[in-house]
Formats: C-alpha cells, structure tokens, sequence
C-alpha cells in the first residue's frame, strides 16, 4: 500500500465524529428528557448532515454558486414546512367546522 | 475542464434539490401526523428495530466514508485502488438492503405493515397504522434509492478499474458521490424520525 492511498485526515475524522454522533443519539433517546427526547435527536442528525455535506460532498471546498445550489433545496423545504405548520399549529383558533379531519 | 467540473456539480446539486422536496414532502407527511398523535408515534417507534437501524446507519455512513475516499484519489492520480473502494462502498450498499430486507420480515411476522397484513390491538391501531405506513413508503423510497447508487457504484468502479479517471477527468466519480453521500443524509433524518422517538418512555 502507497503513502497517496491513506485516506485524508478530514474525512477519516469525519467519519469517527460521525459515528461518535449517531452512538450519542441512541443513547440518547434512552434518556428521560421528554420533550427534549425529540430535539436532540434532530439537532444530532443536523449536525450528522452538515458533516456529510461539508467534508464528504466537499461542499466547504466549493464555489458560492455550487453552494447557493444547494442550499436551495433545503430553502424551499424551510418554506413548505413553515407554512404548512402555519396552517395546522392555528387551525384550533378557528371554529370546529373549520377543523382538519372533520 | 474545470468549468465541466463545476458544471457537472451543479447540475447534481439541482437534481439532489428535487430529491430534498421529494423526501422533505413525505416527512412533512410525518411531522403532521406525529404532532396530531404523539403518543401513538411514540408507541409505534418503539417497535421499530432499533439495533438493525443503528447497524444500518453505521453501514451507509462507512460506505459514504469509502466513496469519500475514492474521490479524493482519483482527483490525485489514476487509480485502481479507487474501484476497490468504490465496490466496497456497493457491497455495503447490499448489506444495508439485506438488513433491511430482515427487517421488514420480522415487521410483517409482527402484522406492522400496512397493505401487506396490518394488525395492531388497543385503540392507538389507526395512529399506529398511518407510523408505519410512512415507515413503509419512506424507508421503501429509500432503498430503491440505494439500489440504484449500488448500480451507478458498480459501473463507476469497473471504469475506475479501466483507469478510466485521473485528476484532469474525473467528474463521474465525484457527481456519483454526491449521490450516494445524498442518500446517507436522507437516512440519517429518517433514522432519528423512525427508530428514535419513544424510547425513553
């Protein structure tokens, strides 16, 4: 095996911190945090995701186009979940016949 | 070249976009139902396999870490080398399936999935019912997802084995990665929505 065949250090480390981070996460949910359960699974898999993104998909080593690109996506979904939670959070603030699933 | 580079980045980062709606659609689905029954989501994720998913989860993110890999040797030199971690991204790509192939066996022994033979007692049966049909939809979804990047995999490594890529051309290496690296995020979301929620309870 040649010296240019070892992997980079940043992603070697990417992939320990990652499977450091989805250890934590599973222990996690076995804590009693109630509501909090939910929060730090999502906050974990977000941080899980950046990594991906910026170290395997070299996304820290792209062009601001390249990046803009692909922070649309996830944009347009900011907005449908935005307003699709808009409509469900406030229908109880609206008379019954108004209510989903009624 | 460099322009090509870029070119062929872009234009995967505007199909992944599509792909962020497309899931990012089903988990909307989720966290609709999931707000009007959280008991029930709860319930229902506690019997999901838990060890499977976390063994999966590990499986696709060391396959991403193999593509990773390869990338950053072809972008060096031709490289056979680079079509053994390529294919050992794919065979990684195959264990998933087989587990997840498991999974869903012990589910449909336990009468957990909709549409094949869904039957769960008390009265949490519909909540629980419309948990596993995302289940279903989303991790099925999935897997096709993986079983196409194990095919693009496949024939990237034996181009890779043909010498094919070096640092002057090597795009199909990268953009193919992208890919794949795209379908381990969308685990690791569906991974903390399925297996996780209900389990400190």
């Amino acid at each position: 095996m040649t010296r240019d065949r070892y992997p980079p250090r940043a992603i070697v480390v990417s992939w320990a911190a990652l499977m450091a981070l989805l250890t934590l996460t599973v222990l996690g949910a076995y804590l009693p945090l109630g509501a909090g359960n939910t929060v730090l699974a999502m906050i974990i898999a977000a941080i899980k995701a950046a990594l991906v993104a910026a170290i395997f998909m070299e996304l820290r080593e792209r062009n601001p186009l390249t990046l803009a690109f692909a922070c649309a996506g996830f944009f347009w979904l900011g907005i449908m979940l935005w307003l699709a939670f808009s409509d469900y959070a406030t229908r109880p603030n609206f008379p019954p016949a108004m209510h989903w699933g009624q | 070249m460099r322009q090509q580079h870029d070119v062929a980045q872009l234009g995967m980062w505007v199909f992944l976009a599509t792909e962020v709606l497309f899931f990012g659609g089903l988990i909307l689905s989720y966290c609709v139902y999931r707000s009007a029954y959280p008991a029930a989501f709860a319930e229902a994720a506690r019997h999901t396999k838990i060890i499977i998913g976390a063994a999966n989860t590990a499986v696709l993110l060391t396959s991403s870490f193999l593509v990773a890999w390869a990338v950053a040797i072809v972008k060096l030199r031709q490289s056979r080398f680079a079509a053994v971690l390529l294919w050992g991204a794919g065979v990684l790509g195959v264990i998933f399936l087989v587990l997840k192939g498991i999974e869903y066996g012990m589910e449909y022994d336990e009468h957990l999935l909709p549409g094949l033979d869904f039957f769960y007692p008390g009265e949490q049966a519909r909540a629980v019912g419309l948990f596993f049909s995302f289940y279903i939809v989303a991790t099925g979804l999935h897997a096709i997802h993986v079983a196409v990047g194990i095919v693009v995999l496949g024939v990237i490594g034996a181009r890779a084995r043909q010498r094919a890529y070096s640092d002057a051309y090597h795009s199909p290496v990268t953009v193919a990665g992208l890919y794949w690296h795209f379908v381990d995020m969308v685990w690791i979301f569906l991974f903390a929505l399925i297996y996780l929620p209900g389990r400190s309870g």
